[in-house]
């Protein structure tokens, strides 16, 4: 039989619309120290780097620190990212990063990539599981696999999780990056793979809210002809046609864990009647930031 | 224990038919290559495994383990005559172990089994089958003659066969795949990629074969020491200078310029990494490798400092 804790110390019923931690109104999203480099960051992650900086999985504090000195900047500068909730990611140990896709290319990965990074403590890592045509393009193959982003393949979070690393997963897959503007805060359908890893390797899913994104790089449309030609799904025109990320601030809301238990073979239906629970909270986290996120902007319009 | 080591001339092959002398074994070879100061007590039977005159070596000397280095790569023998020697070779002496009584054999194999794919998994484990053969054909004999030596786990239950699936051994004589490719003061690498590389030293590679040897293991394993590193981090432990060149570039400059000439489907095997898991091998073994890649990289460099190495220094 199945069982489904929610809220580690709590214990409480997921469902039963248990309580959330909001932080208080004008409290401050960013915990960490100000004086600490972005360097002594990566030099504080839990990672068995050998004597050359790089660890079994080919993880490279040189390219971490080269790429954090860039995703911090447009964290805090360009995006202006609000983050709340970083103390529900464990700070060590498995756990399953999962939220929604917000904007065409990968702005949201990398945000909470770096949101772990800067304000957690210790800093973690924050490892996605990338689509496959990623590692097939110089340079991105590159750093894509010595910043610990490796392709979404079940080998591989099985791996990382066993190994006590903290996954980031879009169960939305390409088709989350897809949406268009008109349909950025909605969901679509989430597979079900990261449920039965969930299960399998006994790994708390921590939901997330990613929001903005879709702003930042509004879609009006998608060329998949165009993809197809270049190796990817498609390319993502805006109404500038560029993908490029225009300076929206963005959001990343973190829930409590969910905790599924079981083994990982339950039957389909249950399955995804665990996935629908994931799909929900993140939807429910997606709906309240929202509303707070609106009436943010309409006292910025109206003072 | 009598062990036969076909391929016994080969770099590592001598130093495990020294090993084992040293620990008690009764060992002989076979090689067409000459071992010139080979120790008295070591015979090598200047013979081809696939001809008669091999089978009469198991005949007359009737070895009891059988340690099967006779493979060959693209970088030594190229063409047809590399899948006869592999493929017939093995098939050849597989035979010879079941007419003649032989009871334990060692396949060693290559970690480049797996291949190099952008979209295969990270760490390969031994369950795993071989991709993207038609990217790197250099490697089909190899991979067949290893599926081949694997069929032996069931066609011939009385023997006790292992697979070793060997990363790349590095070490002073500078032999070997990946030395070859560290001979020249610049190393090429495809632009834009840096793969992750294993290192695995000699005397490591020896400890390690002689254990599954003496530990009689049966199945198939990978064999590795230290967790892989980045192939720029290896040319630069050895004193060399990373090129990376743009993929068109890569195959007109290999073998000129002062790079090492390199297989048809090298660039693939540098774009990608080819790594595995050895969970399994020590598991079954107690392995546990002495140099780890620091040491490795160091005494490369120090055995073959650049201007030591061979062409392109």
């Amino acid at each position: 039989m199945t069982r489904l804790r929610q809220g580690r110390p709590s214990g409480a019923q997921w469902g039963t619309r248990a309580p959330r931690a909001k932080p208080p109104r004008g409290a401050t999203v960013r915990p960490v120290p100000q004086s600490e480099s972005l360097s002594e960051r990566v030099e504080r992650l839990q990672l068995p780097f050998n004597e050359y900086g790089v660890d079994p999985y080919g993880i490279s504090k040189k390219h971490l620190k080269l790429a954090l000195e860039f995703f911090a900047f447009l964290y805090r500068n360009y995006f202006r990212v609000r983050c709340t909730g970083v103390q529900h990611i464990p700070k060590q140990g498995r756990g399953m990063l999962v939220g929604n896709h917000s904007g065409g290319v990968a702005v949201d990965g990398m945000m909470v990539l770096t949101s772990t990074l800067l304000e957690m403590d210790p800093p973690r890592l924050a490892q996605g599981m990338v689509e496959r045509f990623i590692h097939k393009f110089p340079v991105a193959s590159l750093w894509a696999s010595r910043t610990g982003q490796f392709t979404g393949l079940p080998e591989h979070a099985v791996r990382l999780l066993e190994d006590d690393r903290l996954l980031m997963i879009f169960p939305e897959g390409a088709r989350g990056t897809a949406k268009l503007y008109p349909d950025r805060y909605s969901l679509v359908d989430f597979g079900t793979g990261f449920i039965r890893l969930a299960l399998q390797t006994r790994s708390p899913i921590i939901p997330f809210a990613f929001l903005g994104g879709g702003a930042a790089i509004p879609t009006i449309t998608n060329a998949y002809a165009l993809g197809k030609l270049l190796g990817m799904p498609y390319i993502p025109l805006t109404p500038y046609l560029l993908p490029l990320p225009l300076p929206v601030g963005l959001e990343i809301h973190y829930g409590e864990p969910l905790v599924f238990e079981g083994t990982g073979d339950e039957e389909d239906h249950v399955i995804q009647g665990y996935v629908d629970q994931v799909k929900a909270r993140i939807q429910q986290l997606i709906e309240d930031n929202r509303a707070e996120r609106n009436l943010r902007r309409t006292r910025r319009l109206l003072p | 224990m009598r062990v036969l080591i076909p391929g016994i001339s080969g770099g590592i092959a001598r130093r495990l038919a020294l090993r084992l002398r040293d620990n008690g074994h009764e060992v002989a070879g076979i090689d067409i290559r000459p071992w010139r100061d080979a120790p008295k007590d070591i015979q090598v039977h200047p013979v081809d495994v696939r001809k008669r005159a091999a089978e009469d070596v198991f005949r007359r000397w009737k070895p009891e383990a059988v340690v099967h280095m006779a493979t060959v790569t693209a970088f030594t023998v190229p063409g047809g005559e590399r899948g006869r020697i592999n493929l017939d070779g093995t098939k050849a002496l597989f035979d010879h172990c079941a007419t003649h009584g032989v009871k334990q054999v060692l396949f060693v194999g290559r970690h480049t089994f797996y291949g190099a794919a952008p979209d295969s998994p990270l760490y390969h484990s031994e369950d795993e089958p071989p991709r993207a053969l038609e990217a790197i054909p250099e490697l089909a004999d190899l991979v067949a003659a290893d599926l081949y030596a694997a069929t032996a786990l069931w066609r011939m239950p009385e023997v006790t066969t292992a697979v070793l699936r060997l990363v790349y051994t590095l070490g002073t004589p500078g032999t070997g795949t990946l030395a070859n490719l560290l001979r020249g003061k610049r190393v090429p690498m495809v632009l834009g990629y840096d793969p992750l590389f294993h290192v695995l030293q000699e005397e490591d590679v020896v400890t390690a074969l002689q254990l599954a040897l003496e530990k009689k293991v049966r199945g198939i394993f990978n064999v590795a020491g230290p967790a892989p590193v980045p192939l720029s981090v290896i040319i630069r432990g050895t004193g060399r200078t990373p090129v990376p060149l743009p993929s068109p570039l890569f195959s007109v400059l290999m073998g000129r310029a002062g790079f090492p000439r390199l297989s048809v489907g090298a660039t693939d095997h540098l774009r990608y990494p080819i790594v595995v898991d050895n969970k399994r091998f020590l598991e079954a073994t107690g392995f546990q490798y002495t140099f780890d890649e620091g040491r490795i990289l160091r005494a490369y460099a120090d055995a073959l400092p650049v201007d030591r190495a061979g062409h392109g220094g």
